[in-house]
């Protein structure tokens, strides 16, 4: 083997693989091994598919015979178990569809296999989506490869522990609050939540669909960007996906360009722990060095953002769920007596306590009476929300924060206080609300080895300049020479 | 009478079936399939993470059905969900338009049977998608979603009506509305059109309106009027008795076999739809050239054409309320009449003979085999009085059992007209000289026999002689 794909950068391996110093099947065999050696340790895939080596060597043949192949050929790619896969079992993490297996793919994971990909498997996340942790799901935690005894955050917690143990070089997740960021921030790898309608969320079982981006996730911000310009674009199947040019992130470049970034005064607040400011503070003086300008910017309804959040979020969550039924496909209760215990049944025995809550929320407050004080205020925040970050951006070209206050907690630490759970993501939600985009990249790390990671906003539609920003801060490599324990 | 002293309110809603291709958020196919779940996909499944997407041409047909009912069209409406679960609701929400409706604040002018007309007031009409249908079977039951997502207008009246039949006239009108604009087929009794009747009843002078009851499951006119009248009674008794505060809001479904409607649901079951805009899909936008476009080509509906028929031809109210019934009939009587020339011969055709035809056949004008170039060519020659009127049609019942034109079968079969009074006395003369009896007794005074002499010579013609040519010469002969 010419080439390490145990820190290879995702075009290296593509490389590689079209100019045949590695075949596309020996790559898939090199992550496959590994999904399936370390997967009963970290938990981070709900299955991992053996027959993916099929496409691996539909892709080694077409090279053989001189055929074009795609941008992505021969990428082993772990994609989060929300994504529908044709002919596959998808579960949402849940017991509701544990054994549901869907009779069509989604547009990302359409668009993946277009270009090529090698789909490695469907990785664990909190049911649903719905949780910061990855503890909500029903197949198990997911264990964080730095410290298996902390969460890797969630809800695309199970990606981003695949990409940091490198089960799969690269991986897809799904971002409602902070579901990429915050977990990509857990785990030390790059996150990305594309501006809202950038990415088909067709296929996509929907948690808050206002709210629902996919993004990639990868251990290089430019296998993000690679990975970015393939899943992006309108899609017919879509109504909120966006016309709007996908541009060439991978080649997206800052070039001499000096830019103004906003640091809002309510993302460091006293709540912000003293590792995690000192990280952001080296990094912030490193970039200013670059010749880069920071101001201070005021984003005062962030305090009314989770509560803003949560009330869209749950509202649009308990409509999006009343499809599992138990009629059509999923979990069915054995004991029916009449229609109304068929529904009651199959939904309570399915469901899990985070899942139940958030609905019983959501259709509290879309309940006449209610829908005034709780649904639409929120939305009227949401509004306001838009033109705080609106204004920023008339005099700044990027936010940069801290994506979480602390680094990963430990398993079970805030199980019982789902309160402190909301509160993990009140610096990434802010982002959904207003459609932006944002990601995550690895700064640094806490006295225990834990990985620390900057946050950076954009305005719609600015991934090219946030991707190219990101890099400059990656290439600073404050967190060289770290390894996961299970390294 | 007890019912004279209450006034009978009633509002209805029509969901009229939009005549499109596809479905309303998806590429499924609309049309009618003898196989259950075969029109289906996982958008009108509601399958995990499928997302629906609007078709494009039920905004035209919504908008077009808007303009027809004089409604202001909101350029920019909103979509809703509508919160309830039921089996053939896959997804445990409806996707209808709530707030925001695309059509709002409409009329329609409904002819009375006495010929007056009343305007209905149109609140509102909004676009939505259908559900699907379940089948019980003893201990089990199945759906089929092979209509889920089909697209439906609901189109909501003002509570305007006072009578069972002003009722019924409105939804014919609303009908024929909808057929004229081919925006629906307008079927009721194949559910292409559904209407619900709101009723309640109050004492004469009384401003408040009582308490309404909601009719469903009526598909035929003869039934609205039915389903209608039989809940007044059952109101008035109420109301007579004391007891009208048993009148409870509800919904009551129709029985039409036994005549009677019974309690589905009360307000107390009723739910709580939690609405709140589809965040699915973006809102529903009119645009500015489309509106123009739409308005400049609007049809010209039942009544207008009624009344244009009766200026433009002559022709008789009764004819033209009959012809413009159906928009392809109206269309294939004008196109006789332009090209006959005689509008009045070529209405007087339709309505009786050809609609004789259609009726013994049990066909649609849209099926049938003579064009209206066709019966024009007949016509023609009747009027030419090339024919006369009993070969015509004996000609037009030959066109339509060979489809041949009508002068071939006219020349074939030599069935011109004989104008000959050389040739028509010899016929005459013959059957005055094998009746000797029938003729003393005309000589005598009795003239009904007239008939007889007439009827005989045109049969010995075989039909061909000019009837006018054969009463007078019969006249002149039987008087020597």
């Amino acid at each position: 083997m010419s080439i390490s794909l145990i820190d290879a950068k995702a075009s290296e391996i593509i490389d590689a693989i079209k100019t045949k110093k590695i075949s596309a099947l020996e790559v898939t065999e090199f992550f496959l091994k590994r999904a399936n050696e370390l997967n009963p340790k970290l938990n981070a895939f709900i299955s991992i598919d053996s027959d993916c080596v099929e496409q691996a060597k539909l892709i080694d043949k077409k090279i053989s015979m001189g055929e074009p192949v795609g941008k992505l050929a021969g990428l082993p790619i772990g994609v989060k178990d929300l994504l529908c896969v044709k002919d596959q079992i998808t579960t949402a993490a849940s017991k509701m569809l544990a054994n549901f297996k869907s009779p069509y793919s989604s547009t990302v994971v359409d668009k993946l296999l277009a270009e090529d990909a090698v789909i490695l498997g469907k990785t664990n996340l909190d049911e649903f989506a719905m949780g910061s942790s990855n503890e909500t799901s029903y197949f198990g935690n997911v264990k964080n490869p730095w410290n298996e005894d902390y969460v890797p955050g969630g809800s695309s917690g199970g990606s981003a522990a695949a990409v940091a143990a490198r089960m799969c070089p690269v991986a897809i997740g799904t971002d409602t609050g902070g579901s990429i960021r915050q977990p990509a921030n857990f785990c030390g790898i790059v996150g990305l939540k594309p501006t809202y309608g950038r990415v088909s969320r067709y296929g996509v079982i929907a948690f808050a669909s206002s709210l629902d981006q996919v993004g990639p996730m990868a251990s290089y911000v430019e296998d993000c960007a690679l990975v970015l310009e393939v899943i992006s674009g309108s899609d017919e199947m879509d109504s909120s996906s966006v016309e709007q040019p996908v541009a060439e992130y991978s080649k997206a470049n800052l070039g001499s360009k000096k830019l103004n970034i906003a640091l809002p005064k309510q993302y460091f607040s006293e709540a912000l722990s003293a590792e995690v400011r000192e990280k952001l503070q080296l990094a912030i003086e490193s970039l200013k060095e670059d010749g880069h300008k920071f101001n201070e910017v005021d984003l005062p309804l962030t305090e009314y953002a989770i509560s803003t959040y949560y009330l869209i979020a749950c509202s649009e969550a308990s409509s999006n769920l009343a499809r599992y039924d138990g009629v059509r496909y999923g979990h069915r209760t054995n004991e029916v007596s009449n229609l109304e215990s068929l529904y009651v049944k199959s939904r309570s025995e399915a469901f899990g306590p985070e899942v139940k809550r958030r609905l019983m929320l959501g259709t509290y407050a879309l309940s006449s009476g209610y829908y005034d004080a709780y649904f639409e205020k929120a939305c009227k925040l949401r509004a306001k929300l838009q033109k705080e970050f609106l204004k920023v951006f008339e005099t700044n070209d990027l936010i940069l924060s801290p994506v979480t206050t602390d680094t990963a907690f430990k398993i079970g630490e805030r199980v019982s206080d789902p309160l402190q759970m909301y509160l993990n993501d009140i610096l990434t939600i802010s982002t959904n609300l207003a459609g932006l985009p944002a990601m995550s990249v690895p700064i640094g790390f806490s006295g225990n080895k834990m990985p620390i990671g900057a946050q950076l906003i954009a305005k719609a539609f600015g991934e090219s300049e946030m991707l190219s920003f990101a890099e400059l801060l990656q290439s600073k490599k404050i967190h060289k020479g770290e390894q996961p324990n299970v390294f | 009478m007890s019912s004279s002293r209450y006034e009978t309110v009633i509002g209805i809603e029509v969901h009229v079936q939009l005549n499109t291709k596809t479905k309303l958020f998806c590429a499924c196919s609309t049309e009618f399939s003898s196989s259950d779940n075969n029109n289906i996909c996982p958008v009108c499944t509601g399958m995990p993470g499928a997302l629906p997407v609007m078709n494009k041409k039920v905004i035209e047909l919504a908008s077009r059905t808007g303009l027809a009912l004089n409604c202001r069209i909101n350029q920019n409406s909103q979509f809703s969900r509508k919160n309830y679960f039921y089996p053939d609701s896959p997804k445990a929400y409806q996707i209808s338009q709530y707030d925001l409706p695309i059509c709002e604040e409409g009329y329609l002018d409904v002819r009375q049977t006495d010929g007056s007309v009343k305007r209905i007031g149109i609140t509102r009409a909004h676009i939505e998608e259908d559900a699907g249908k379940s089948s019980h079977h003893g201990t089990y039951s199945l759906i089929n979603f092979n209509r889920t997502c089909v697209p439906l207008l609901e189109i909501v009246s003002e509570p305007d009506m006072r009578s069972p039949s002003e009722a019924a006239e409105y939804v014919r009108t609303l009908r024929s509305v909808v057929q004229y604009l081919g925006v629906c087929d307008g079927n009721l009794e194949e559910g292409s059109m559904r209407a619900d009747c709101n009723v309640s009843i109050r004492p004469k002078g009384q401003e408040d309106f009582g308490t309404k009851v909601e009719l469903k499951n009526i598909n035929s006119f003869r039934f609205i009027e039915k389903a209608i009248a039989y809940e007044v009674s059952r109101q008035t008794d109420l109301y007579d008795n004391g007891d009208q505060d048993q009148i409870v809001q509800e919904t009551r479904l129709y029985d039409a076999d036994k005549n009677k409607t019974y309690s589905m649901r009360t307000k107390e079951d009723a739910h709580d739809y939690r609405y709140f805009p589809e965040p699915d899909l973006m809102n529903l936008v009119v645009p500015d050239e489309m509106l123009s476009v739409l308005k400049a080509k609007q049809v010209e509906l039942a009544f207008d054409k009624a009344e244009r028929f009766k200026l433009e031809y002559g022709i008789t109210e009764q004819d033209a309320l009959l012809l413009v019934q159906q928009r392809e009939m109206a269309e294939y009587f004008e196109e006789v009449a332009i090209k006959t020339k005689e509008p009045k011969l070529s209405a007087n055709w339709i309505s009786t003979e050809l609609m004789r035809v259609l009726k013994e056949l049990k066909i649609d004008i849209k099926d049938f085999s003579v064009s209206a170039q066709d019966l024009s060519d007949l016509l023609v020659l009747l009027s030419a009085k090339k024919i006369n009127a009993k070969i015509a049609k004996l000609v037009f019942e030959e066109m339509i059992s060979t489809g041949k034109p009508a002068k071939d079968i006219v020349e074939a079969k030599g069935l011109v007209q004989d104008d000959d009074p050389n040739s028509v006395a010899k016929f005459i003369d013959q059957v005055i000289e094998s009746n000797p009896e029938q003729v003393e007794q005309y000589r005598s005074g009795k003239e009904k026999v007239f008939n007889f002499f007439l009827g005989q010579t045109m049969r010995l013609s075989k039909g061909k002689a000019n009837p006018d040519l054969v009463s007078e010469l019969l006249k002149e002969k039987l008087s020597k």
